[in-house]
């Protein structure tokens, strides 16, 4: 177990490595840096730049390096904690990324655990109760969740939650604590928000992780170990908990790797609908600016979520199923 | 109160007069109809048929584990549970999942399935499953339930039973598996116990040793059993009565002795016919229950007419492959190699049926393969006759692909579903470019006729015909090449003992008609005995033994060999297994092996010839 621990923490430095360099090349595709695009826009607006301010300001921000260069000054500063400086806002991107960061954690945990919730009861009776009433009329619940653009019902609920509930359109937060430090009653503005956004981003999630779950639970309801528990005396309910359910939460838990980036990308046209301070529309911006750091910050973090995902869901894997971690094949 | 048993005690388990039916889309389908027997206290019953005969259905209702769509629709199934004298549960009124019929399932009545890899849990250790059975019930809990399992492993015959308890399914061996799943059903000592099939997954001396077992617990448990086979030796070595089903009906039931001795009804004389047993004559025929006539063609007929492939006049190779010193070994999981085949030599003459027999893991298939040029052996080579003629090894290549063909076990997952039995069977002509569609066609037609399968079936496709049948297209499809050589792996292993005879009869007659060659391998001795002319014999990676066939049956010479041959139970209750002689699983380890045949480090015995053509790994002539 320990030596399965080690390599697969070893694994994971080459990948970060590779990741980032595919990243800086990815930053540095669009023809010409911020600066260029800066001086398009002055020039755009009658206003003339003085090419000596242009070359103090690309010394200044490491531009007349080679590409190698400003690559590894980049990774340096990351691994010291230093993510860079963004041009566009003027300020080091930890500062402008802030709150951001933690509200989107915050808000894509809500998430998944809404998926989990939600999808989980529903999965194992439309698979226990196959071709009932309650099967069908889940599954068309499902697939109209599936179905529906995430920004259509974003746009449906923030009407129906200013009726119903009087909360303010858009946000995480009442405007009030905006730039404020924490507290009690911030925190629970945030909550009272994340619901809509949790909601819009999840519902999808939660259709499609019901239809898996569906899927696999009937693969592993009609096993021969399944009979053999009933022919021990099992009740349905210990029974459907202690075998086929165990055995059908394997895929999940191998899903959480894909689940976290798919949720954090998932939300960036959201939450621009929704106006939420979270990284997606930021990434969005950085990116059409050629802000290189910011962009390169988020795209590493994105990077950094998967496969520590990944990592998570191999030791889960591990834990929960003894085939892996013992290394056995499924011999006969 | 007394608890004495009144003088006329209602047995154990009756059913009487039990209807099955499924619900189906396109109707109901009745499974069992009528069908009444007892098992009385302390008995074995068998109750014997081949698939489809409705034996299984029959052990789910006793269990309460009939599928969603079963139902039965008349009749009763009386339990008299020994523990409360005087009451009797209809088992076929009771809810199938409610609290009655789960106080009955797993204590006090409990059943073992055919294949304990699927019917364990993978991601349970067994020691979970096993103490489940008895904390569900509330016999016991915490420590006690544990030393209940602990003593049932140990009751099973696990060496180890602490390792047995943390070990999960996949880390024991099949028979080992076997004892886990009846450690599970027996922890909370039922009064009956069905075995379903138990034995059929596993190898003869495994099979022989679980039989042993099952023997020796029925007596120390006082407990009652029902028996669901299909294998009549297995009927013969065990159990007291039988019953006999077919489709869903009894056919005949009684003791074992009159059942075997005096036959009645015609279904299970039949059935008699159509096993292989050991001695048989040999001009003696199986008796299929329905013959098919195979009818060689034009274009079938043997080859001495062609003079393109025949072989040169005057001078015929007797030998026509001969495999000599193969090797192979595969990396295993933890370091170090596993061996699968271990200095391999034989000859395969023109014209001969060699039989090849071993059990699971002896490294049976991997030889098949590295024969097919399938898999490259690590050292040694496979000598076709013809290969010298070739100009190239890329002519001799495709020449063999012509002329050796193989069929497969499993008939259902060697005919792609998605092609017609057309196309499957014309395949390898379109692959080797022969002939044009009108001659396709033609020989399809008689390949067909010789397998006795209807042509105006060739459009079918494969999930329309049973499984003997869809054997008989593969066959089909080996022939259409008109091969000289057929490597057949476990043919008839998948199939029910009446379709085996039926197919064992056809490789027969179309060896004669084809005069082909064949190497049939098996870990069936009666199979293998009934079709070969000389049976080659594995253990471990090894050639322990090869002579010919009536040599070999009357005077084995190998250790591994007699355990093999002692542990086959003959469908005859004079002739019952002798327990004590296979109780030693030793004898199947090389290096265990009594000297002059023990094979090790330091010994490496050869094949020594002691005469007629019988040969024997030893370092000398024992």
């Amino acid at each position: 177990m320990l030596a399965f621990l080690v390599r697969r923490v070893l694994i994971m430095v080459p990948t970060l490595i590779a990741i980032s360099i595919i990243t800086f090349v990815i930053i540095q595709l669009p023809p010409g840096d911020y600066l260029s695009s800066y001086i398009a826009e002055l020039e755009s607006q009658g206003e003339s730049v003085d090419p000596a301010r242009i070359a103090a300001l690309r010394a200044q921000y490491g531009l007349d390096l080679s590409a190698t260069e400003q690559y590894l000054v980049w990774v340096g500063g990351l691994l010291q904690g230093d993510l860079g400086f963004s041009f566009e806002y003027q300020q080091p991107v930890t500062e402008v990324v802030g709150d951001r960061l933690f509200l989107t954690v915050v808000l894509n945990a809500a998430t998944i655990l809404f998926i989990w919730v939600v999808a989980f009861p529903i999965g194992i009776y439309s698979a226990t109760h196959q071709y009932s009433w309650g099967d069908y009329g889940l599954t068309l619940l499902g697939f109209i969740g599936l179905a529906t653009p995430n920004f259509l019902l974003a746009l449906v609920l923030l009407y129906l939650g200013n009726v119903w509930f009087g909360t303010s359109i858009g946000g995480m937060m009442d405007p009030a604590y905006i730039h404020q430090p924490w507290s009690t009653d911030k925190a629970l503005s945030v909550l009272e928000h994340l619901w809509v956004p949790v909601v819009v981003i999840g519902t999808s999630g939660t259709a499609g992780m019901i239809r898996r779950l569906r899927a696999n639970m009937l693969d592993e309801l009609h096993k021969p170990y399944v009979v053999t528990a009933r022919a021990k005396g099992l009740g349905p309910m210990r029974r459907l908990v202690k075998y086929p359910l165990r055995t059908a939460l394997n895929p999940f838990v191998a899903d959480i790797g894909n689940l976290l980036p798919q949720v954090v990308s998932g939300s960036a046209i959201v939450s621009m609908v929704l106006s939420l301070p979270t990284t997606g529309p930021m990434l969005i911006a950085a990116l059409q600016s050629q802000d290189m750091y910011l962009a390169g910050s988020f795209l590493i973090f994105l990077a950094l979520l998967t496969v520590i995902g990944m990592f998570l869901s191999d030791l889960a894997l591990a834990w929960l199923d003894p085939r892996i971690r013992l290394g056995a094949g499924t011999g006969r | 109160m007394i608890p004495a048993r009144p003088a006329a005690a209602p047995p154990l388990l009756q059913l009487r007069s039990v209807r099955i039916g499924f619900d189906l889309p396109e109707g109901q389908l009745i499974a069992v109809r009528d069908v009444s027997f007892s098992v009385p206290h302390g008995g074995v019953v068998a109750l014997v048929g081949e698939s489809g005969s409705g034996k299984t259905v029959v052990s789910q209702s006793i269990m309460g584990l009939l599928p969603r769509r079963a139902r039965i629709l008349g009749g009763e199934i009386l339990f008299a549970d020994p523990d409360t004298p005087g009451t009797v549960v209809d088992i076929a009124r009771l809810p199938a999942e409610g609290r009655q019929i789960r106080r009955l399932r797993g204590r006090r009545i409990s059943i073992i399935f055919q294949e304990p890899m699927t019917s364990l849990s993978t991601l349970h250790t067994v020691g979970n499953q096993v103490r489940e059975a008895v904390e569900v019930h509330r016999l016991a809990t915490g420590r006690l339930a544990e030393e209940l399992a602990h003593d049932m492993l140990h009751r099973t015959g696990f060496p180890d039973p602490a390792r047995a308890y943390r070990a999960y399914p996949f880390e024991l061996s099949g028979g080992l598996r076997q004892r886990a799943m009846i450690a599970m059903a027996l922890v909370c000592r039922p009064a009956l116990l069905i075995a379903d099939e138990p034995t059929t997954a596993l190898d003869v001396t495994v099979q022989a040793r679980i039989l042993k077992l099952l023997r020796d617990l029925r007596s120390e448990l006082g407990m009652t059993m029902l028996m669901i086979t299909h294998d009549l030796g297995v009927v013969a070595t065990v159990a007291d009565e039988a019953v006999v089903m077919f489709r869903g009906e009894i056919m005949e039931s009684g003791a074992i002795d009159d059942i075997y001795r005096r036959p009645g009804h015609p279904y299970l004389k039949a059935l008699m016919a159509a096993v292989p047993r050991f001695n048989m004559g040999r001009d003696e025929r199986l008796v299929p229950l329905r013959e098919i006539g195979p009818a060689g063609g034009r274009l079938l007929a043997p080859r001495d007419e062609d003079p393109a492939t025949g072989p040169p006049a005057g001078d015929p190779d007797p030998v026509l492959l001969r495999v000599d010193r193969v090797c192979m070994s595969y990396a295993a999981r933890r370091g170090g190699r596993l061996t699968a085949l271990d200095d391999v030599s034989f000859d395969v003459r023109r014209g001969e049926c060699l039989g090849i027999v071993g059990e699971s893991g002896c490294g049976k298939t991997t030889l098949a393969r590295i024969i097919m040029r399938a898999l490259q052996p690590d050292s040694g080579v496979v000598r076709y006759a013809a290969d010298r003629e070739s100009p190239g090894p890329v002519e001799a290549l495709a020449r063999f692909r012509r002329e050796v063909q193989f069929v497969f076990q499993d008939p259902f997952g060697s005919l792609n579903p998605r092609m017609t039995v057309f196309d499957i069977v014309s395949e390898p002509l379109v692959i080797h470019g022969i002939g044009d569609h009108a001659s396709r066609r033609a020989m399809v037609s008689e390949l067909m006729q010789a397998v006795g399968l209807d042509i105006r079936h060739l459009t079918r496709y494969p999930h329309s015909f049973s499984g003997g049948q869809r054997q008989r297209i593969a066959i089909a499809r080996a022939l259409a090449l008109r091969p000289r050589l057929l490597v057949c792996d476990e043919p008839v292993s998948a199939l029910d003992v009446s379709i085996q005879a039926q197919i064992l009869n056809l490789l027969r007659d179309l060896r004669g008609a084809l005069d082909l060659t064949y190497i049939f391998i098996s870990h069936n001795l009666a199979v293998v005995d009934y079709i070969a002319d000389r049976i080659a014999v594995l253990c471990a990676g090894r050639l322990v033994e090869l002579a010919p066939r009536d040599v070999l049956f009357a005077r084995p010479v190998h250790p591994y060999t007699r355990a093999l041959l002692s542990a086959v139970p003959e469908p005859d209750p004079d002739r019952p297994l002798d327990f004590n002689a296979l109780a030693d699983p030793r004898q199947s380890i090389p290096s265990e092996w009594p000297m002059p045949f023990r094979s090790d480090d330091r010994h490496h015995p050869g094949l020594v010839d002691v005469g007629d053509g019988h040969l024997v790994r030893a370092a000398h002539a024992p």
